[in-house]
């Protein structure tokens, strides 16, 4: 074996199951800690996040038809992916400048937050909804339904990046995710992950850039129905929250917190009543 | 019925190079068109089009929302004009004419055994009769491809010209069901016998096939157009139909009709788009070009 030349990665977006380079061309150079020039990372633009919410559309209806099981199949099988890729991940975040250890920590908490997320699947319906109650000869069924099409500013932890894209995904929603910051490279490593994962194409939409150029747009589009501002700055979560009531989204914070409030912020209940009754 | 024309065999002596046909096509509908323009284009896809609904399943409630939608294509911005028609099937023009009635829309009717045309002629012509007497304004017709891809021009002339004398004051639309003529060439001709033959306008398709308006085609039925005003002094119009469902395309399709036809023929009078779901894309990026917000087709009516 002779020293072959060094193949470099092109960091690319992740939309609808494809790696396209940014539709307006722009890059974002990301630098290692020691000022050495690391990739040119796709950085996506306002057209490119169109395109998403659209993939993440067309996809939400069909994913989430699947069954809660098959779902979580899936996550477990991202969490497969994610296991396979560690050490690639890891060197991805140390290089961008995360400490060696937390960087260890932080995939290793990744994993295992796919798989938290692949096993609450189809315990979600059991412990959010309900048979209730009521005054009446009737059947009243509170269950779980997605929200729909959920944009994620994720906070530049790749931990995080993955619970919060599970967890909205584990319910039933698609996702439109953006990424930056440390994580910028691990980002487009995860949609590599996550094309290879049996996800299907549009369900996961990963936009690597600057996340504050994006979030805006993400809080106005109207056909976007949850935001999750965990990854926002303080100064301007007021004005997203504010510019996403306008057009009834949701908003939640979940940050991927690993509990049953994490899985509740990327779900609605419904309730139908049913004219028939248990016969007791 | 009019004359037969001298020699409709003459009309083959051109032939399309599609090479370079596609390429034109091609650039003139990747085009960028921007901001006040692309307002103004879209405002102007919304008056060429024929909302349509050819289903087997229509019913007259069905029916009567599409009008309404028609004379109202955004419901939250009364701004926006209404389409130019609406395009049903033969036994429910009564009920679009009533709906329409005293409003610029025109009710448009396929008619003489849409969408295949395989039917005597005398039931296809009693068949435009009675869309006419039931208020139809506008006619679309299918022309006999059997008997074009066997070289039976003159029938298919014969068949076009005694469906515009049926027609009556009714403009005549004769589609060329170009998804089954097979080659540039094929439907450079049948727009050339169709307009001999005195169609009001020429159109691509019935809808009910794959293969329908795409640029190039749009691009060789545009320059038929062209050469036959040259010839003959007589002004006919397009109208595409079949897969035209995104905004984007229907700008890129203007383009095509300006730079071959000139502005003249950007009017609901001389061009048409035969579309369904295109009305919903176009509100929706109408709504953006005015709130600067990306619009949810979730909030627009279903057709």
């Amino acid at each position: 074996m002779s020293d072959g030349i060094e193949i470099r990665k092109t960091y690319k977006l992740f939309i609808n199951g494809a790696f396209p380079r940014s539709e307006s061309g722009r890059t974002e150079p990301v630098h290692g800690p020691d000022g050495r020039l690391l990739a040119h990372v796709a950085k996506a633009s306002r057209k490119d996040l169109r395109d998403a919410v659209r993939a993440a559309r067309a996809a939400q209806s069909g994913w989430a038809r699947r069954t809660a099981y098959n779902r979580g199949q899936i996550i477990y099988r991202l969490a497969e992916m994610l296991e396979s890729r560690r050490g690639e991940l890891t060197h991805e975040l140390t290089r961008t400048g995360v400490d060696g250890s937390v960087a260890d920590q932080d995939v290793a908490g990744a994993i295992d937050a796919a798989v938290y997320w692949a096993g609450f699947a189809d315990k979600l319906d059991i412990l959010a909804g309900s048979v209730n109650p009521v005054a009446g000869p009737f059947l009243n069924v509170s269950a779980t339904v997605p929200p729909g099409v959920c944009g994620l500013v994720a906070p530049a932890r790749l931990e995080a990046l993955v619970s919060m894209t599970s967890a909205a995904i584990m319910a039933g929603n698609t996702t439109v995710v953006l990424a930056g910051g440390d994580v910028i490279l691990a980002a487009g490593t995860l949609g590599e992950l996550v094309a290879t994962s049996d996800v299907p194409p549009g369900v996961v939409n990963i936009l690597t850039g600057i996340p504050a150029d994006l979030h805006g747009w993400l809080a106005d589009h109207e056909d976007v129905d949850l935001l999750d501002v965990s990854g926002v700055p303080d100064e301007t979560r007021r004005d997203l929250e504010t510019r996403a009531a306008e057009n009834l989204k949701r908003v939640s914070a979940t940050a991927g917190a690993r509990d049953l409030s994490t899985a509740l912020a990327f779900t609605e209940i419904r309730t139908v009543w049913h004219p028939a009754r248990i016969a007791p | 019925m009019s004359e037969r024309p001298p020699a409709l065999e003459s009309l083959r002596a051109a032939s399309v190079d599609a090479l370079a046909l596609e390429e034109r096509a091609a650039r003139l509908a990747s085009r960028s068109i921007k901001r006040e323009s692309k307002r103004a284009g879209l405002e102007l896809t919304v008056a060429c089009m024929d909302l349509t609904t050819l289903e087997g399943a229509d019913t007259p409630g069905k029916v009567e929302a599409m009008c309404q939608r028609a004379l109202h294509p955004d419901p939250e911005d009364p701004a926006i004009g209404a389409v130019a028609a609406v395009c049903v099937y033969p036994d429910l023009v009564g009920v679009a004419a009533r709906a329409l009635a005293g409003t610029p829309v025109k009710v448009a009717s396929v008619a003489g055994a849409f969408p295949s045309g395989r039917s005597h002629r005398e039931h296809r012509l009693a068949e435009i009769r009675q869309a006419v007497a039931d208020g139809a304004d506008e006619i679309d017709i299918v022309i006999d491809r059997g008997a074009f891809l066997a070289g039976r021009l003159t029938e298919v002339h014969d068949d076009v010209a005694a469906a515009k004398d049926a027609c009556g004051d009714a403009h005549l639309k004769t589609i060329l069901e170009v998804g089954e003529l097979g080659s540039y060439d094929n439907i450079r001709l049948a727009s050339m016998v169709a307009m001999a033959a005195g169609s009001d306008v020429i159109k691509t398709s019935t809808g009910k096939l794959s293969l329908s308006a795409t640029p190039a085609i749009a691009l060789c039925m545009a320059e038929a157009i062209r050469d036959h005003l040259d010839q003959t002094g007589a002004e006919v119009g397009l109208k595409l139909a079949g897969g035209v469902r995104t905004a984007k395309q229907a700008l890129g399709y203007l383009s095509i009709i300006a730079e071959t036809l000139g502005t003249a023929w950007l009017t609901p009078e001389r061009f048409r788009f035969g579309a369904s779901s295109l009305l919903n894309d176009v509100v929706l990026q109408l709504r953006f070009g005015a709130s600067g917000r990306y619009a949810r087709l979730d909030n627009l009516p279903v057709d």
